[in-house]
């Protein structure tokens, strides 16, 4: 049964999205929370809406730039000193970029994209492992993507970020197992978050809805998910329930991966 | 109204700690075995959590069988909301060569055409009645190449097709199918067997990044998750749960 009394948990990303429904599912299941963001006023309005759905949860926030390594030790150390322990991890935070065919793509695009994406992640893990190796228990997911798994096209750094995301899971999954510890990656695949909102904006300008409805047409449910569906992934994925699933990719993509 | 799940090879092991997770939901339960021991020994522990729950002995290899145990759910619940499409035997272990042709037909028998009997049954209910949630039986021999299990790692293979390609067909008509890939789980039978020659116990974990071997109690909380939790755009996956096992190869 999943339980999240007296657990502590590090969501980044927190402040919009797939972060802030994990929070709230979280949260609704008695869990203490650190949100992490750059956006203050983003994780503001997780405050709130965590507050209403849940008066009794314990949220705090941080804003921090997760590409800036010492940003991410001092989110990691904050929990430490609030919460005494990090029993989970939701190592959340990505951007999309900017779509385009690879010659035009853009090298400070793709840096800017492979920082935020890939070492943002890889900082995240680098510092909360320690702590949870030093426990001996803890569990991590990582947000991977469809685009972790397959090639989408015109977006290169997001491909070669979430695909990292992939690797590093994998690989620290195998050092980590033995101190009791549970390393996964989720694979969303059409989940209308802002984020995806933003893309399909990049496609069809005002007209990005109907680019959506298009967009799903392929999906075998013809239909977007829900970011409450990701969140009840990873509140199921970071409990104590699922320690047994390790350095597994787990699509959350409405059946779009039965091709590949 | 009560939900309805239907759980093949709940007489033991993963589907009678499945069918016992399910029960905390307050779901009703037709559990199915060839073991009449095995069925209602698991029947009367589900109604001693309060659900309603029935025993129907099936042979799942033999589709009048498995069209029974569907026709005699639908009669004593009325519906079938869940299904653990889960009997399976493993098999002696032998190298394929070593294997005699009545072995191998009825590994395929009871893993494959058991499997496809109950969905081409049971997905037809859910279909006609706007939806279902499906969670198929895979393994990690359905995932990687193991040696020994040559039969046992055709038809786990099998059931992942299955799975990916049922959602191409149905996942518009509300059909939700998932797979699980348990790693080395120590089910009862197995604890007995370990007990016996702690050495294989010892290579077996030493063999999984977490050093330990699965509870059923921990599948049993995927398949729970995957049948009833609201993520419902989870469709056509198969979760390995195996502490890492299938990812060092």
């Amino acid at each position: 049964m999943i339980n999240y009394t007296d657990k502590a948990i590090i969501i980044t990303g927190g402040g919009s999205g797939l972060g802030r429904a994990a929070a709230l599912s979280i949260a609704k299941q008695g869990g203490k929370l650190v949100l992490v963001d750059m956006n203050k006023d983003g994780l503001e309005e997780s405050k709130n809406e965590i507050l209403a759905a849940a008066p009794e949860a314990s949220v705090e926030l941080v804003t921090a730039n997760v590409t800036n390594e010492e940003e991410v030790k001092n989110y990691v150390q904050f929990t430490l000193d609030t919460f005494g322990k990090i029993d989970g991890f939701f190592n959340n935070a990505g951007i999309e970029g900017k779509q385009n065919p690879t010659e035009d793509y853009g090298s400070d695009e793709f840096e800017k994209v492979v920082n935020v994406n890939l070492n943002g992640v890889f900082y995240g893990m680098k510092h909360v492992l320690k702590v949870m190796k030093e426990q001996g228990f803890g569990s991590i997911v990582n947000t991977a993507s469809v685009g972790g798994i397959r090639g989408v096209g015109n977006q290169s750094g997001y491909a070669a970020s979430k695909h990292g995301v992939v690797g590093l899971t994998r690989n620290s999954g195998v050092e980590y197992g033995q101190f009791g510890i549970s390393i996964n990656a989720i694979a969303p695949g059409a989940i209308m978050t802002p984020m995806v909102e933003g893309s399909l904006r990049q496609i069809g300008g005002d007209n990005w809805e109907a680019v959506g409805t298009e967009f799903v047409s392929v999906n075998p449910m013809k239909r977007f998910g829900k970011p409450e569906e990701v969140g009840n992934l990873v509140t199921f994925l970071l409990s104590d329930a699922a320690k047994f699933i390790n350095a597994s990719v787990i699509p959350i993509d409405g059946g779009q991966s039965y091709k590949y | 109204m009560g939900k309805t799940a239907i759980i093949t090879g709940g007489g033991s092991g993963l589907g009678q700690a499945a069918a016992l997770r399910l029960a905390e939901e307050g779901i009703n339960i037709s559990v199915v075995d060839i073991s009449e021991k095995g069925g209602n020994e698991t029947v009367e522990q589900l109604k001693g959590k309060g659900v309603d729950a029935i025993f129907i002995k099936a042979d799942v290899s033999k589709a009048e069988d498995v069209k029974n145990y569907v026709d005699k759910t639908l009669e004593h619940f009325g519906s079938i909301d869940y299904f653990f499409n889960n009997a399976g035997i493993s098999g002696s272990g032998k190298y394929f060569l070593e294997t005699d042709i009545q072995e191998i037909d009825q590994i395929v028998g009871i893993n494959l055409m058991g499997a496809l009997y109950g969905l081409r049954y049971v997905a037809e209910v859910m279909v006609k009645n706007g939806g279902g949630s499906i969670v198929n039986t895979a393994s990690s021999a359905g995932v990687i190449g193991q040696d020994s299990v040559v039969t046992y790692a055709a038809t786990k293979h099998g059931i992942v097709g299955i799975t990916k390609s049922l959602v191409a067909e149905y996942a518009k008509d509300g059909l939700r199918v998932n797979a699980i890939a348990p790693g080395p789980t120590e089910t009862p039978m197995v604890k007995t067997f370990f007990e016996a020659n702690p050495e294989m116990k010892a290579n077996a974990e030493a063999g999984i990044p977490q050093k330990r071997l699965g509870t059923p109690e921990e599948v049993a909380e995927l398949v729970a998750f995957l049948l009833t939790s609201k993520a419902q755009y989870i469709n056509g996956d198969t979760i390995r749960i195996d502490g890492g096992f299938t990812n060092t190869k």
